[in-house]
């Protein structure tokens, strides 16, 4: 009894980890997105006339860059809260 | 409400009794509701139309109709509107965009489960093979897999199931984080004014402290990026996506 305690206490710190260190995809699209949003407004200040279509394409671009970052976000989601590991101990 | 902080998927709501008995879960329901609600706010917009706007909804109906045509027209080309791939565009951004906007009225929202997006972005996969075979034939989409040179068909083959994947997951995980995180915010604040009236002598703290007052006001700051621009974001890029892809794969 105390051992499968302790197994699953490991089992889920480590898991709590993994999702830490799972976020941790989030440095590049937060990095990626500002150098984005840097551009953009450097554009927008060249040439204002064209802020509407500046604005969709970097809005895009941003949705696009922040994929790495999501696929982080659902593996840290995974392990928080529907744990594939925890079911395998019994 | 000093529980744990959980987070749980779509429950089921009932069972069709036939095959075993097939799982009816929130994210149907809710989906078939604000399918309705799509139509009956179309009907609405377009009853009693005449040859010049002179209504109000006839004239947001026109701006709604010429906004898809524009943007179908600019970015696939005058041939997919001729199609007709316009209204498969328009009704997939205003189920998205309802779909996440109904979360913020305390409903499941739809898209935070992904098994409603590995279904449209099923249909986008679908739409896009169809478009490569019409466009090369099936000797064109075969050889496109072995294109620029023979040695990257695996990663070919990897990147066809990557689009849509992508797709579905970003979709998915936009609508789901911003979920978590209002849940949590919430539930952070309940938990500090309770902390904090608790504080307070006597009968006044015991009955402050179980009331979470901090909860009015703040969240709905967070919920206007969260939750509102969040959600028509995640719906126009979703389309945006959409059109990109089944033109490109109509272009090659």
């Amino acid at each position: 009894m105390n051992e499968q305690l302790w197994t699953k206490a490991i089992v889920m710190g480590s898991s709590a980890i993994g999702a830490g260190l799972a976020m941790i995809a989030g440095i590049g699209p937060g990095i990626g997105e500002g150098y984005a949003v840097g551009k953009a407004c450097e554009a927008i200040g060249r040439q204002p006339e064209c802020k509407g279509t500046v604005q969709s394409t970097m809005l895009l671009g941003c949705a696009v860059a922040e994929t790495t970052g999501i696929y982080g976000f659902i593996v840290a989601l995974l392990l928080m809260f529907a744990n594939p590991f925890i079911g395998k101990l019994n | 409400m000093n529980g744990e902080f959980t987070v749980t998927g779509a429950k089921i709501l009932f069972r069709i009794p036939i095959f075993g008995g097939i799982a009816v879960s929130e994210t149907i329901v809710n989906t078939w509701i604000i399918m309705a609600l799509i139509v009956g706010l179309c009907l609405f917009l377009t009853h009693g139309m005449q040859v010049h706007a002179r209504t109000k909804r006839q004239i947001i109906a026109e701006f709604i109709v010429n906004k898809i045509n524009g943007m179908v027209g600019e970015n696939m080309g005058p041939h997919f509107l001729q199609v007709g791939y316009a209204p498969l565009i328009a009704s997939i951004m205003a189920l998205s965009a309802l779909c996440s906007l109904s979360g913020m009225v305390g409903v499941f929202a739809p898209t935070s489960d992904l098994s409603t997006l590995l279904g449209w972005s099923l249909l986008v996969f679908v739409l896009i093979t169809y478009n490569k075979f019409r466009a090369g034939g099936p000797l064109g989409y075969i050889k496109g897999y072995f294109q620029p040179i023979p040695v990257l068909l695996p990663f070919n083959i990897i990147s066809e199931f990557a689009t849509p994947l992508s797709m579905a997951f970003r979709h998915f995980g936009n609508i789901a984080s911003g979920t978590v995180i209002m849940g949590l915010l919430r539930w952070a604040l309940a938990n500090l004014s309770h902390a904090i009236f608790s504080l307070l002598p006597g009968a006044l703290g015991r009955i402050l402290g179980n009331i979470p007052l901090l909860q009015v006001g703040i969240p709905a700051v967070f919920s206007v990026y969260f939750d509102i621009f969040s959600s028509c974001l995640q719906a126009f890029i979703f389309c945006m996506l959409t059109m990109m892809y089944i033109g490109s794969a109509a272009e090659e």
